[in-house]
């Protein structure tokens, strides 16, 4: 089932130099190990290529049904260096928002995952 | 019912909303009011104010701000914390004691003035003594580019503050104190919490880190259920009601806007995240994996759980530097085809800097309305725009390139492709680049100082 990432989780951005942070929460609890298991490192690394210049970190915050990903080199320099409209990645958030994951029939039916339309 | 302790933020960045310190004395019972004045690259415009007038240098907005909130402070005895001090932590205080005393209230402030966290005048000083300040993204040597540095500022902790509290002080002003030390350093001054107890000075800073940015914890800036959250234009900025034992709760005075829920504290607990296992304050290491959340009633969320291990022996310092200049211009297309005269627009313009022989360390553009904020992932969406905002930025060593460059843009508005307007603010202005430069020193290379006036 294709299931869109904006429908199961929300999400918020920031900066720290030239890397951009996206925290991304479950709407639901029980939607978690969905994002767990799901969304990679390399999956989210695929959506930003071309994107951002450097690689992915990601962090598992189970206690927040949240993770975390640090995308390296997405701000042209960061801070004051940077050119871009959004130079402290604000809107990060809602760019990786629009990944779509490939979440197996049976899993998406058993955690009520809303089909992408 | 042990005590609790009522830690109110009032605001979350210079330039935040002038109403919110009033606000949050006025609404309801608060002990302190903490407000966070200072970004990454404000201490190096506050070190250029100084430079022009040794009574500058700090954050001149918190002189309103105490004015605005003197009564609750003189007569109901809250009490203000601040890193409004910024490179000038005692012009600071006594442009807020002129203030007061103006008032009628001379004599009613005890201000506590921490210091010690600048280290422009010790960088020879510390270079020379081996410390060689690396830059923590890319590894160099401060050495590479010292010739222009304009600012270096520790990040301290708690303990200065709780020092000044200690003291008497009614109103703390600090420079760069962590944002986080601000909230932590009351709860730990009126529990008593002792320099190792690790959990609760994790749950003092955590704490810190819900509140510091005004009301992104409490409906700003959420993306969830954007639409639901009620009465933004009247919006509550947070509250933490600390208990001893480290555990507390977010809320907001009743009958304000927003909203404080487990969804609106989480976004903002992410919020400029790195590793969360270990957030990493001159005070303590936070564990972010260790928060516990719980909705205890309307705008109330319960946060216990927390663990934290001992501080590093380190302290970030914040150092600036003078890095070139840049200058962004902007026009905007309307429709038909509003992107794809812009883009025309943009071929246009960069061959003519190429004809010119203008070479730049980076040229960027952007098309605002298609593709700036999301780049290629936006995908098509911006094909039938009913108007497209073209934005070109260059950056560059030599300043003289970068003004040449800003006379090239209004130009197109008459001898580029056509529907265009919006060039109503004409050239754009040349800014000089200050960047900034993470490092970190011993702990020991720096003694903070406190005293109350």
């Amino acid at each position: 089932m294709r299931v869109r990432l904006l429908d199961i989780a929300h999400a918020r951005s920031g900066d720290k130099g030239d890397t951009a942070n996206v925290g991304v929460i479950a709407l639901r609890p029980e939607w978690y190990p969905v994002l767990a298991t799901h969304l990679t490192r390399d999956r989210v690394a695929r959506h930003f290529a071309g994107v951002i210049e450097g690689g992915v970190d990601r962090y598992e915050l189970p206690n927040l049904k949240a993770l975390n990903f640090l995308l390296h080199g997405a701000l042209d320099g960061g801070g004051t260096l940077s050119l871009k409209t959004d130079a402290q990645g604000k809107v990060y958030s809602t760019a990786l928002l629009r990944i779509e994951l490939d979440v197996p029939d049976a899993e998406a039916r058993a955690a009520g995952l809303p089909e992408a339309p | 019912m042990s005590r609790v302790v009522r830690v109110a933020g009032g605001q979350g960045f210079w330039g935040d909303w002038p109403e919110a310190p009033r606000r949050q004395v006025e609404g309801g019972p608060v002990d302190y009011l903490m407000l966070d004045y200072l970004a990454e690259v404000t201490m190096s415009i506050l070190q250029k104010q100084k430079e022009r007038d040794a009574a500058m240098g700090y954050a001149r907005d918190f002189v309103g701000a105490m004015e605005s909130v003197l009564p609750a402070v003189v007569e109901r005895g809250v009490k203000v914390i601040a890193n409004a001090g910024g490179v000038n932590p005692e012009a600071c205080a006594a442009a807020v004691q002129a203030m007061a005393a103006r008032a009628g209230h001379a004599g009613a402030l005890r201000i506590g003035i921490v210091t010690g966290d600048n280290l422009l005048p010790r960088i020879d000083e510390l270079l020379a003594a081996g410390h060689a300040l690396h830059n923590m993204d890319t590894g160099e040597p401060l050495s590479v580019v010292r010739d222009r540095v304009i600012a270096a500022n520790a990040y301290i902790g708690s303990t200065p503050i709780v020092e000044a509290l200690a003291k008497g002080a009614n109103v703390v002003i600090t420079g760069r104190s962590t944002d986080t030390a601000l909230t932590m350093a009351p709860l730990r001054h009126e529990f008593g919490w002792g320099a190792a107890e690790w959990d609760k000075l994790a749950a003092g800073i955590i704490a810190g880190h819900i509140i510091e940015c005004g009301a992104q914890c409490s409906g700003g800036n959420c993306l969830h259920d954007w639409r639901g959250i009620e009465n933004l234009a009247d919006v509550g900025y947070p509250i933490v009601e600390g208990n001893a034992d480290g555990t507390f709760v977010v809320t907001k005075h009743p009958g304000t806007g927003g909203r404080v829920s487990v969804p609106t504290v989480t976004e903002q607990l992410v919020y400029e995240m790195g590793d969360p296992h270990a957030y990493i304050t001159p005070d303590v290491v936070a564990d972010f994996t260790s928060i516990r959340l719980e909705q205890a009633g309307n705008d109330r969320v319960r946060v216990f759980g927390i663990k934290g291990a001992p501080a590093t022996d380190k302290l970030k310092v914040s150092i600036a530097y003078r890095s070139g200049f840049k200058a962004v211009g902007s026009l905007v297309y309307a429709w038909p085809d509003a992107l794809e005269k812009a883009q025309l627009a943009d071929r246009v313009l960069r061959e003519r800097l190429d004809r010119l022989g203008l070479h730049f360390e980076k040229v960027l553009s952007e098309f605002v309305g298609a593709s700036a904020t999301h780049g290629p992932l936006a995908g098509d969406a911006g094909r039938n725009a009913p108007e497209v905002q073209y934005r070109i930025g260059v950056r560059d060593a030599d300043k003289r390139k970068v003004e040449r460059f800003t006379r090239e843009i209004v130009p197109l508005v008459l001898n580029g492709p056509p529907s265009v307007t919006g060039f109503a603010g004409g050239r754009p202005k040349v800014e000089e680049i200050v960047a900034y430069w993470p490092a970190l020193v011993d702990k020991r290379m720096v003694q903070t100082r406190v005293e109350v006036r």
